[in-house]
């Protein structure tokens, strides 16, 4: 805002001289600046661990002190007794949970966002609820349930509780979406006779298509990510979170810092992929 | 990560749905039909969760024996006299740390809406990507990074920055690992996205020009941030706030891996209560306690700040 400020009266006043500046000067007018980056750095701190430590061979149980770079964890991917079982459990729940979690949240974002109807608010205030209830809450209410019923506790249960908490954020995410699109281009559609379901198809759909993509992958990440409410529904079944906190007691092999870095470069990569996908359609 | 992207918009004061049902008779139903499966699932799953948690904090029992209802509502008085302890830290960290997520997250949030150019889509890519890595793994980093023997932990030695935290009761000793100010650190890196993405949405659909005008009209840069660019992210806070203060008062991974049992919080408790010492009334008094706190102060902060439509 202010290099607009200052382009203008640049513009206006061009007799004007710039002030001689001073390192202290500059750094007062860029304060923000600096801050931001610090704010940066220690994003990226512990990623760093991350991957430096996916490439020690540690002495001993802790991997916490660099001893001698190897390509162990990588090389040797899966000998770490469980853990590739824990990563492709997780990754099937994964894959389950968003499918499920993306049908209900969508038909649930579109009943939000294109109809009016007794009882919308409530049903909103549905949707937020499980964003502002702590996990252990959510988690625990469901091992109360599940517990009372006499239900056994495994995978199903698991894929229950994540299908649960995952809806609420691809219904916002979706409706988001919709509400950001411009309705005249479905008024444009039905005014040249395209009825309902082919505008739909042809028009909102792919519109929407987006949004349902990036919910997917937020489902995914968080399902895959969860702990909290895994615990309290696995009795033992081993997901990737349950195996690296069991890994924690007794110290983490290499192998798990090579997931997480693994888990850092393929999410940028989606990300990153995603943005040139979507420069290239608008360029189109 | 994106989720506080979606609540950032979710925090927009959602458009009023467009009507496209004209009280045709069949399509009345339409959003029922769309909205019933989801709202099953929540209703089966969330909800009713919810009661057998409330019906589970007035039993009475052991787990061998099985619980009985015999409404002991002293089950809640009995949990809260003996873990007030952690409760009240639970709040307090989880304060300490949105707060330190305010601070680190607006200047960038700030950065990113204004001052990145064309640099800004990078900009948002980098500030999410480092929480795509698992979420334990990540704090085992902060395991690494806080040891005692780090270079973080010597070169604020050295400085006697930590004369200062153990004045405050943050740290003890030389350490960092296994104090207050770790768990702290923990639960500020994990949650900052969710305060960061929220303030970012909201302060890039301001419209610039209003800045310009109250520059233009003699306002220091400094007044024209506090009346009107702060004014304008306040959504965005107050969403970001939420988003930070919740999920970190529930936390138990940051106290666990970061801290000490000294240092648990009401989730450590809840999770213990549940899996080793099996007394499930207690837990389930805590669990519940612990929601409906959260709730009247989540009510009490967004009356109090205004923004009462977040969804």
């Amino acid at each position: 805002m202010t290099t607009t400020t200052r382009e203008v009266s640049a513009a206006t006043m061009p007799a004007t001289p710039q002030r001689p500046g001073g390192p202290v000067r500059w750094l007062r007018e860029h304060v923000i600046q600096l801050a931001a980056a610090a704010a940066l750095i220690y994003m990226f701190l512990p990623i760093f661990v991350v991957v430096l430590f996916s490439f020690n061979k540690p002495n001993g149980r802790f991997n916490d002190k660099f001893q001698q770079f190897s390509l162990d964890a990588w090389t040797n991917f899966c000998g770490v007794a469980g853990m590739c079982d824990s990563l492709k459990l997780s990754i099937a729940i994964g894959l389950v949970a968003t499918l499920a979690s993306v049908i209900l949240g969508t038909l649930t974002a579109f009943a939000l966002s294109r109809h009016r109807f007794a009882g919308r608010s409530g049903a909103n205030l549905l949707i937020f609820m499980p964003m502002a209830t702590p996990e252990v809450v959510m988690g625990s209410s469901l091992l109360a349930l599940f517990v009372s019923l006499g239900v056994p506790r495994g995978t199903t249960t698991i894929l229950i509780a994540h299908v649960m908490f995952c809806l609420s954020f691809v219904v916002v995410t979706v409706k988001a979406r919709i509400a950001s699109l411009d309705p005249r281009l479905e008024q444009a559609a039905m005014d040249l006779y395209a009825n309902e379901r082919t505008t739909f198809w042809r028009i909102t759909f792919p519109l929407v298509l987006p949004g349902i993509v990036a919910a997917s992958l937020l489902a995914f990440s968080l399902s895959f990510d969860d702990y909290i409410i895994t615990n309290f529904n696995s009795e033992t079944t081993v997901t990737f979170p349950i195996f690296v906190w069991g890994a924690a007691q007794r110290g983490v092999p290499p192998q798990v810092n090579a997931v997480g870095a693994l888990m850092f470069i393929v999410s940028l990569a989606i990300i990153v992929l995603g943005q040139i996908v979507s420069r290239r359609r608008k360029r189109a | 990560m994106s989720a506080g992207a979606a609540l950032a918009e979710a925090a927009d004061k959602g458009n009023p749905a467009p009507d496209v049902n004209n009280g045709s008779g069949r399509r009345k139903w339409a959003p029922y039909v769309l909205l019933l499966p989801g709202a099953i699932w929540l209703g089966a799953f969330f909800i009713v969760p919810m009661i057998f948690l409330l019906a589970q904090s007035t039993q009475t029992g052991t787990f061998e024996q099985g619980y009985e209802q015999t409404l002991r509502f002293a089950n809640y008085t009995d949990a809260l006299s003996e873990y007030w302890p952690q409760f009240v830290r639970s709040f307090v960290y989880a304060g300490i740390a949105t707060l330190l997520c305010l601070l680190i997250a607006y200047p960038l949030a700030y950065c990113i809406a204004f001052k990145s150019g064309k640099w800004k889509g990078a900009l948002l890519v980098l500030v999410i990507a480092p929480f795509f890595t698992s979420f334990l793994i990540r704090t085992l980093a902060w395991q690494t990074l806080l040891a005692d023997n780090s270079w973080i932990t010597k070169t604020l030695n050295w400085l006697h920055v930590t004369d200062v935290t153990r004045f405050l009761g943050l740290t003890e000793g030389d350490r960092l690992l296994n104090t207050p100010l770790s768990v702290i650190t923990g639960l500020t890196y994990n949650f900052l996205p969710f305060m960061v993405l929220p303030i970012y949405a909201a302060l890039d659909r301001m419209d610039q020009r209003l800045v310009e005008a109250a520059q233009d009209l003699y306002s220091s840069p400094w007044k024209s941030f506090r009346k009107v660019t702060w004014p304008l992210s306040l959504p965005g806070v107050v969403a970001g706030t939420l988003l930070t203060f919740i999920p970190a008062t529930g936390d138990y991974i940051n106290a666990q891996l970061l801290g000490t049992p000294a240092y648990r919080m009401i989730g450590n408790v809840i999770d213990s209560q549940f899996f080793k010492i099996l007394d499930y009334p207690t837990a389930a008094a805590l669990s519940f306690t612990l929601m409906a706190t959260i709730l009247v102060l989540v009510g009490l902060y967004v009356r109090r700040a205004g923004t009462e439509e977040l969804v």
